[in-house]
């Protein structure tokens, strides 16, 4: 074996477990209930959110169309991309291949980061339209008729729920290119063999869930309504 | 975690699959089902959500244990958003009585 | 007593405390009896800063007019009161201190599954503690710990982003620990621990940390909504803008309710231990007392509603909190039958803990018991907003939680500290104790029943009688909690050394010495019997 599988093997468990697979498992049952907590947070925002649009459906529907359903489709989809290339490389660190393993790393975050981009993008977009809530709320033209029919300040509600969700969300984004980074240069060094790599499905685990938060917020935020 | 070895090609076509429904959800917005349109774009994101939870989590070949706690965690969502809604919803089943309005004077001594 | 009290057995013996010295070896330290160590200077540091604003709270009540401060004053310390009571002091004090120091033991492991996160935990928590501390210093906050919007979120000038801060990071303190016992308790029991030979304190932090992983969250992302309203002025909470205050209150107390779980299924899990030892009996129904447990955890989730019976919400959605809350009423009415049927015909002695747990037991059904009458929709329309919900939760979580956590600290500390404490004091405190809380408290269901408002400043002539009656119950409490600290402390160098079990009870960590190594156990056991095998012709206590 390599030096670097040599290392591996001899790294061993942590003293509290009895054995790898013991830590192995723990970490998993670990990483599963902090996604729950993850799922409560957000859930909050979503039941919040939840109220509202059936409170004032109108206000919803028509900040729902100031967005660009072009960008969010797309953003939706690399996104889904990013988990697939996130899954390869944990594929590639299973049977060993540490250079699609960094490879696809590397990928997941250059697709995270266009991500991020595009969601600058929108955001900045916003403050054109002047809708950001307090900030730069000063709706006009089109965009004042657009949003006047469900009342203007149920409307900044909306819009309210649009950059919290967005927002937490891109934090997590964020966090998780951070986690990202830090397995690129663990993975460099060759700290993962086929038979240690739980840090990497950690993450996986993690990025996936932030994935699927996106899946649930591009219907809720862009899709309300139709555009018939 | 010993987990089977997941063909390239299974991530592949699921990911595939998860374009094809954003594609669909997105199109569906464009067409007027009225009340169906939400209840279409949750149903697709929900099967979204299962895919990548079974295929790309690895949930497949996950043990019962990791089951039963995302099983619980979705389920405690679900009562938070579904007795908070019960509010909003049966606020209106009850109107006011008579004997709470301020003009009618108080009918026992 | 001489120094020569310090016998060389015991300086011979490396254990936990003398393993290491130096301040880097208890901040920087991973071994989770020294967390709780850690965890235990700083709940009752937060005890004490709590008490006080209890105490200035009572000093002024002694006049029908207020004795001593302005009433916006008055409403800064029943705020500051309640948060730090509750999230300082009695949601980390036995999870934190008592469930730190003994779940790996329990479990027959050598430490929690992350002990780095249990460190980060400790951290977090003293963090969250020194906002909430500069919220009191910089001017303090009048909102009440409930936070109502809209006052809270648009009306109140205090300093309330600062405290909600405060109490969003510790809530992350709140989730790592649940974490790290479920881990644990899931994948670390000793060889031979089924799930039903675990002593039942294992069952009731079991069912704690699920409320803490499940509840929590949404606590916090409540928290960050109102000081997102607090700072930029939305209107998600605020009529004005066309937002509603009680979806402030549904996800408020969507986690408020079950922490005041978290707050008693850890002590009621103290008082299986101490009631079994000292009755030397096994308790009564093993299965039913752990299944309650986690019946207590979910059930606790479905009835926050019992808080807004009077605040417009739904009377159809009140029908139904109200019912499940009479149900989940009968969890905890099942642990009070199988512990007094534990207590029958067992060989009872009335060392401290055993006092401590026999005034809990009565404690807490009258708190229970209240409950009901608040959980009924046509009572609760007389009594919420008045002194009969203080003295309810009051009884629950000082006669109930409180005792528990002081009993608990009594049991175990001969293992935690290796010294033993004087037991004439330690009973002598617990009597008063019991006769403080009651005095201070029993008045306060009078009170509420009579009409007097809680969290008024002011209150009408004819309720000073009971006012003060209360007040003068405040002061013999506070002295009955200032002797424990007192011969606890001085036990620490004076007391006589510990034997590995002075009680004679079961469970694995009494098989280890006192203090325990370092690493828990020289070997990890293995275990062959059920839990509370005491025999039945056993003397009592050692």
């Amino acid at each position: 074996m390599t030096d670097a599988e040599a290392r591996a093997q001899h790294a061993g468990h942590a003293h509290q477990f009895e054995d790898m697979e013991q830590q192995q498992e723990a970490d998993f049952l670990g990483i599963w209930l902090f996604l729950v907590t993850e799922i409560m947070f957000f859930g909050g925002l979503f039941a919040a959110y939840a109220i509202y649009r059936w409170l004032y459906f109108a206000a919803f529907d028509g900040g729902s169309h100031i967005l660009d359903i072009k960008l969010g489709a797309v953003n939706t989809m690399v996104l889904l991309g990013s988990s697939l290339t996130m899954a390869l490389s944990v594929r590639s660190a299973q049977v060993g291949n540490r250079r699609a393993l960094v490879g696809f790393l590397i990928a997941t975050m250059i697709l995270g980061g266009v991500f991020l981009g595009i969601k600058a993008y929108e955001y900045d977009q916003k403050f054109v339209e002047h809708v950001v809530p307090s900030l730069d709320w000063a709706p006009e033209g089109a965009t004042l008729a657009r949003l006047a029919p469900g009342g203007l300040d149920h409307a900044q509600i909306y819009f309210f729920f649009y950059f919290a969700m967005t927002g937490l969300h891109a934090i997590h984004m964020v966090i998780g290119m951070g986690l990202l980074l830090w397995l690129v240069l663990r993975a460099r060094k060759d700290e993962f063999t086929a038979h240690y790599f739980a840090p990497v499905e950690v993450v996986g685990l993690y990025w996936h869930f932030v994935d699927i938060v996106w899946i649930f917020l591009f219907p809720l935020l862009y899709l309300i309504g139709g555009r018939y | 975690m010993p987990h089977p070895i997941v063909p390239q090609k299974t991530y592949v076509m699921v990911f595939l699959g998860l374009i094809g429904l954003t594609i669909l959800t997105t199109g569906v917005a464009f067409i007027d089902l009225g009340p169906l349109n939400t209840v279409a774009a949750l149903a697709i994101a929900f099967s979204k959500m299962l895919l990548v939870i079974l295929f790309f989590m690895g949930v497949r070949s996950s043990s019962g244990l990791v089951r039963v706690v995302l099983i619980a965690g979705f389920f405690w969502l679900a009562l938070l958003i579904a007795f908070t809604m019960s509010d909003y919803r049966t606020r209106s089943w009850t109107p006011t009585p008579d004997s709470w309005s301020t003009s009618a004077p108080p009918t026992h001594p | 007593m001489s120094t020569a009290t310090l016998e060389p057995r015991v300086r011979a013996q490396k254990n936990y405390l003398n393993a290491d010295y130096g301040w880097k070896s208890w901040l920087f330290t991973l071994d989770h009896k020294r967390i709780a160590l850690l965890y235990m200077v700083s709940v009752t540091f937060f005890f004490v800063i709590g008490g006080s604003f209890a105490v200035l709270m009572r000093i002024h009540l002694v006049e029908p007019q207020g004795a001593l401060v302005q009433p916006e004053t008055y409403n800064k310390l029943f705020t500051l009161h309640g948060v730090v009571m509750i999230f300082f002091f009695l949601i980390p004090s036995i999870p934190a201190v008592l469930g730190n120091f003994l779940v790996p033991l329990m479990v027959g492991a050598r430490d929690l599954a992350f002990p780095k996160l249990n460190l980060l935990s400790w951290y977090i928590y003293i963090v969250g503690g020194l906002f909430t501390l500069y919220s009191a210093i910089a001017g303090g906050v009048d909102t009440g710990w409930t936070f109502y919007t809209p006052y809270s979120s648009t009306y109140s000038n205090t300093q309330v982003t600062a405290v909600a801060i405060g109490v969003f990071i510790t809530g992350f303190s709140s989730i790592l620990t649940g974490l790290n016992f479920i881990v644990t308790i899931h994948k670390m029991r000793a060889p031979g621990m089924t799930w039903f030979r675990m002593p039942l304190f294992l069952w009731a932090m079991y069912a704690t940390s699920i409320i803490m992983v499940l509840g929590t969250p949404v606590l916090a992302i409540t928290i960050f909504l109102l000081a997102l309203e607090h700072l930029f002025h939305v209107g998600i909470f605020s009529p004005a803008l066309g937002g509603d205050p009680l979806l402030f209150q549904h996800l408020f107390w969507f986690y408020s309710h079950p922490a005041v779980y978290i707050m008693i299924l850890p002590a009621m899990g103290v008082e299986s231990e101490i009631i079994a030892c000292f009755a030397r009996k096994k308790i009564f129904g093993y299965k039913i007392v752990a299944f309650s447990s986690v019946a207590i955890a979910v059930l606790g989730f479905l009835v926050w509603g019992h808080h807004m019976f009077v605040t417009g919400q739904s009377v159809y959605a009140g029908l139904i909190f109200s019912l499940l809350s009479f149900l989940v009423a009968i969890p905890s009415a099942i642990k009070v039958f199988n512990w007094t049927a534990t207590l029958y015909k067992g060989s009872i002695s009335y060392e401290a803990p055993m006092l401590y747990a026999l005034g809990f037991i009565g404690l807490f059904t009258m708190g229970g018991l209240t409950g009901l009458f608040l959980a009924s929709l046509a009572t609760d329309v007389h009594l919420n907003g008045t002194y009969f919900i203080v003295a309810h939760f009051h009884y629950i979580m000082v006669g109930g939680a409180v005792m528990g956590y002081l009993g608990g600290i009594h049991f175990w500390w001969p293992k935690i500290s290796g010294r033993k404490y004087p037991n004439a004091w330690a009973a002598l405190a617990a009597v008063i104790i019991f006769v403080g809380f009651n005095l201070t408290f029993f008045p306060q269901f009078i009170l509420g029943y009579l009409g007097m408002p809680r969290r008024y400043a002011f209150y009408p002539a004819e309720f000073q009688v009971l006012n003060v009656m209360s007040s003068a119950g405040a002061t013999v409490l506070g002295v009955g909690y200032l002797i424990p600290l007192i011969y606890l402390i001085w036990s620490m160098r004076y007391g006589p050394v510990a034997e590995p079990n002075p009680w004679g009870a079961t469970g694995l960590e009494w098989k280890t010495a006192s203090p325990p190594p370092t690493e828990n156990f020289a070997e990890i056991p293995v275990v062959t019997e059920e839990a509370y095998a005491y025999a039945p012709e056993e003397a009592a206590g050692d």
